[in-house]
């Protein structure tokens, strides 16, 4: 009896010395992402940090692997389960509006006029009839990554500036044994990663193409220009031999092994890289096209408030989306992460521009293109096919590229004539 | 009141009481799925947006799929092979092991290990093998013995019999299993009245063994043809960076399906798609029990 | 021309407690049992393998070399470091360990009800619940994911375990098993006037305690590997059962075989284990399931 007294009274102690603790409108919100292990790590940190000048909200996150995410957030939303700020590709942005699965920023807070002015001009695209929807703390582009011990080794003195330079170093580069098999890549490749966009976006370009009309709804690469980037595309692992797009499972894998010379990857890379023991590596801008054209591809991830947050954690989410776009958050994400800021006043800081690592990604952001995708895993799978059926079936590149289009055009038109 | 009621009833009652639940949960989590599994398969749905209906539409975008053939062509590819090739080489092993008496626990338990696995594990350690040099381990091997490479996986010819090899290779223990109870179950007494007429070792296999096998041979391909069918997990987890392909090579029903609903939100078609998967193994089990009755 | 007779029925007994006659080592003998050896290290191979690689360093990884130079338990290490995959573990565990006894309790009570109850509606019960074993798990997924999303039952452990509570293949398998229970037994209880549940309970099923281990078996074996439906129901890798957190991993460890053979490993070894010590007994149960199910 006297013990369960005591108990009692303990119970009633800390339960007012929470009371105080915490103030009555202790309000929690749950925020999603994908799973990339620096992005869960910035983002640990962005919320303690968030968390102690908040005392009075917490914030959960949860994060799933990239290729459920989609799925999770669609499903969960409408059943009332899922997040109150979740992390979205721009890409999905019509999607998600469309479906109601996010809400528009509160202008009062999330001026549009201000926005338009401190942003990089790509982050317009979140902006629909005048409201924005959500906004980045970091956006990505492409650049090439070079392993500096092998380029030394093979006694080449510095990063390809164009894609002759690309073809005669991967060449010094590659190793292969006794039966002729690739055991060093000259340069890696795989359309199921990043090289999609390089196609898309930088080489048909460079070849003096334009992959898409009418706003990313209409396919355009069927073209003197996509046949050249395609046939240069293909070359580098059919005719010349410097690369093998499943050596090694995956793109990545071969050059954190040390065991590819060029390696074009995305900004997000980076943290994964540095991780890497023993790696030597440095970063530079994509070559230049044959008549020196630069392109780049730049992508991005935005935050957004969801339709499931109201009434306090409406509130909530509004201080912590707040959070996520300040300069400090965006510091934060570029260290840990390695995604370029989303605003020129911490992108184009002396620092940050002139970066070793960075800076080309950087550099790369003033000629970088986004492609606006229907269904993105839907149209990389199109180009997979599209090498496949010339890698295996010896299908000519023409055929194979106006098979793609057609193909790529299908998804198109289903998506926008829905 | 539940005092009057006669024995009989008394029975009755007791009996329905202990189904009650079960019932509930038969018709909620399986017949009522079905049906709607069916009825989605008529509408137009992203689990988004509203359900409409589209009739037969689905079904018509199914025949016309080009994709939807290659993985019906897929599915029967692994089950054509698979079955046929598990049941020859477990009858091979089981007919054997059972003539061995010398450490038989031992070589039944190496041949049994491999069913203890799981898919998704076995999938990664045998994608690893079947990687190109210098990483993969039969490539390795190959290259040691200065052999030309296999491109297992990146192959729209190898990838299937490739990723096939590790299902057979994970059942093969429990049919071995199977065989050898099979087996042991023949009277050692029609083998002694065949020793006695002096009839050939093959001739025993062909006339006594394998007739006498009969209802072992059946479930053994009954259940393995399902399995086949059924592939997915260890298909999924082998082509993660381009699922089911090179070029859809390796795609079987299920997967397409997977795809279709979790992936691009087709619910409809999706259904559609595990309409089509019911009825083939529906139409392949009644098939097989058929040959077990006319047994 | 020896004439061929009924077809015996195999049994279990028959394979474990009999053993193969005796015969003379002649060289026949010798190379059947080298064969036979030659193949069952071949089936091991690459279980072997990847206990092999789980223990290298990364450097060594790539080496064909069966027994690694300098082992080491530090993949373990990294693998085991930030605490998922005992959480993966403990899911498994729980989701396979309370399925079991679920189908256990029900699949028996079913197939004891179909077996020794005489009333109206049995036959149809007995076909309709039979009739669900050729519905493919495969077609109900779209639909239970509906259920569990109207009902919340995502990303939980009822989500992931409600389609195999009760199992038509467990239900069969119990009845065939109850037919062996003399209705005497029933008969001579009910007149000691104990009812029908404490009939079932006490004197039924102790009766069929074999056939409960080998039922045990194949429902904790089958939960254990399930992959499609605990990847469709689970959101949060808190959740996650061990294929699906492996399945993840793989792709998430930015393909460094080491650490998959580990995680794939770590997901193996248990059931390894477990089967060595009671292999007689999982066998036994295998046969018994796979013949009478």
């Amino acid at each position: 009896m006297k013990t369960q007294l005591k108990g009692l009274a303990l119970a009633g102690f800390t339960s007012a010395a929470a009371l105080f603790a915490m103030p009555a409108s202790a309000v929690e919100i749950e925020y999603w992402q994908y799973f990339f292990d620096a992005r869960v790590t910035a983002m640990d940190q962005l919320i303690a940090n968030f968390e102690a000048a908040n005392p009075d909200i917490t914030v959960t996150m949860t994060h799933f692997p990239y290729a459920d995410y989609r799925t999770k957030v669609a499903a969960a939303i409408p059943a009332g389960e899922g997040p109150d700020v979740v992390q979205l590709f721009y890409g999905w942005l019509n999607d998600y509006i469309e479906s109601g699965l996010i809400q528009p920023l509160p202008a009062d807070v999330f001026d549009p006029a201000m926005i338009d002015a401190e942003f990089f001009p790509m982050v317009g695209a979140m902006k629909v009839e005048g409201q924005y929807y959500a906004l980045p703390t970091a956006v990505r582009s492409l650049a090439l990554f070079y392993n500096t011990r092998l380029f030394e080794a093979a006694g080449i003195d510095g990063p390809p500036a164009n894609l002759d330079e690309l073809i005669a170093d991967a060449e010094k580069l590659t190793e292969r044994d006794a039966a002729g098999n690739i055991t060093l890549e000259g340069i890696t490749s795989g359309m199921t990663a990043q090289d999609h966009h390089w196609w898309r976006e930088v080489l048909v370009r460079q070849y003096g193409g334009d992959p898409y009309m009418d706003d990313y709804r209409t396919v355009n690469y069927d073209t003197d220009a996509g046949r050249q980037a395609l046939e240069f595309y293909s070359s580098l692992e059919q005719g010349l031999g410097v690369t093998a797009s499943t050596f090694m499972d995956e793109p990545q894998a071969a050059f954190i092994a040390g065991r590819a010379g060029i390696h074009i990857d995305g900004s997000f890379r980076i943290g994964a890289l540095a991780d890497a023991r023993g790696l030597e590596w440095a970063v530079a801008e994509l070559p230049a096209g044959p008549d020196g054209t630069q392109s780049n591809y730049a992508s991005y991830w935005v935050n957004a408030i969801t339709s499931k947050a109201e009434g306090e954690k409406y509130d909530a989410s509004v201080k912590f989306m707040e959070y996520l776009v300040s300069d400090e958050a965006m510091q934060i994400w570029l260290d840990v992460v390695g995604e370029l800021p989303a605003k020129p006043s911490v992108g184009m800081t002396e620092a940050n521009a002139n970066n070793p690592v960075f800076g080309p990604f950087i550099r790369g952001l003033s000629y970088a293109h986004t492609t606006i995708f229907a269904d993105e895993s839907a149209q990389r799978q199109v180009m997979v096919d599209a090498v496949s059926r010339i890698q295996l079936e010896r299908q000519s590149v023409a055929d194979s590229l106006t098979q793609a289009a057609t193909e790529e055009q299908a998804i198109l038109d289903s998506y926008y004539n829905k | 009141m539940y005092r009057n009621l006669t024995i009989r009833q008394k029975q009755i009652v007791w009996a329905w009481a202990f189904l009650a639940l079960p019932v509930v949960f038969y018709s909620v989590i399986r017949f009522y799925p079905t049906f709607n599994a069916i009825l989605i398969s008529f509408q137009d749905w992203n689990l988004l947006g509203a359900r409409t209906w589209t009739g037969l539409e689905n079904y018509e975008k199914l025949w016309n799929d080009a994709v939807f053939w290659k993985v019906f062509r897929n599915t029967f590819a692994y089950l054509l092979l698979g079955t046929p090739i598990s049941l020859v080489l477990s009858f091979i092993v089981a007919y054997h092991l059972d003539k061995l008496r010398f450490m038989h626990g031992f070589l039944r338990m190496l041949y049994f290990l491999p069913f203890m696995t799981s898919a998704v594990a076995m999938a990664w350690v045998w994608r690893w093998f079947y990687q190109g040099v210098p990483i993969g381990l039969f490539n390795n091997i190959l290259a040691g013995m200065g052999i030309a490479q296999i491109n297992f996986l990146n192959s729209t010819t190898n990838a299937l019999p490739a990723i096939l090899a590790p299902a057979v290779w994970a059942g093969l223990g429990f049919q071995i299993i199977i065989f050898m109870a099979g087996l042991r179950a023949i009277p050692t007494s029609y083998y002694e009245a065949a020793k006695i007429d002096g009839v050939g070792w093959w001739t025993v296999l062909t006339q006594i063994t394998l007739p006498l096998l009969r209802p072992t041979i059946v479930f053994i391909v009954v259940f393995s043809s399902i399995g086949f069918l059924r592939i997915f997990d260890i298909v999924f987890n082998m082509t993660t960076n381009n699922p089911g392909g090179p070029l859809n090579s390796t795609e079987p029903l299920v997967l397409m399906i997977y795809q279709t609903a979790f992936s691009s939100y087709d619910m409809g078609y999706a259904s559609a798609q595990t309409v089509v998967l019911f009825t083939i193994l529906l139409i392949v089990s009644l098939l097989q029990l058929r040959l077990l009755r006319s047994a | 021309m020896v004439a061929v007779p009924d077809v015996p029925i195999p049994s279990s007994r028959a394979l474990l407690d009999t053993k193969p006659p005796r015969k003379p080592a002649n060289m026949g003998q010798i190379i059947r049992w080298l064969l036979l050896f030659a193949g069952g290290v071949a089936m091991v191979m690459p279980i072997a393998y990847m206990i092999s690689t789980s223990l290298k360093w990364p450097h060594e990884v790539y080496n064909v070399n069966l027994i690694p130079d300098d082992p080491t338990l530090d993949n373990y290490r990294y693998v085991l470091e930030d605490g998922r995959f005992y959480m993966w573990f403990w899911n498994s565990i729980i989701i396979a360990t309370l399925t079991t006894a679920s189908n256990l309790l029900f699949d028996s009570l079913v197939g004891y009800t179909l077996c020794k109850f005489r009333f109206p509606g049995r036959t149809i019960v007995f076909i309709a619940i039979l009739s669900t074993l050729m519905i493919p798990t495969e077609m109900l997924v779209i639909p239970w994911y509906l259920m569990s999303q109207s009902f919340g039952w995502l990303d939980s452990y009822w989500g992931i375990m409600f389609p195999g509570m009760m199992t038509a293949f467990g239900t069969f398998l119990m009845k065939q098993f109850f037919e062996s229970v003399p209705d005497d037994f029933i008969e001579a209880a009910r007149i000691d006037g104990l009812n029908e549940l404490q009939i079932w309970w006490t004197v039924a099923m102790p009766l069929v305690k074999p056939a409960l281990a080998a039922l045990a078996i194949f429902v904790f074996l089958g939960n254990w590997t399930a992959f499609l439906w605990p990847l469709i129901v689970t959101n949060s890798v808190d959740m996650y059962t061990i294929p699906v957190g492996l399945s993840g991993f793989g792709d998430e460890a930015n393909v460094a075989w080491e650490l998959i053979m580990t995680g794939a490993a770590i997901s193996t070894i248990p059931t390894l284990v477990v089967f060595l010590i009671f292999q007689r007994f999982i066998i036994r149960g295998v046969v018994m399931a796979g013949l009478k199910g």
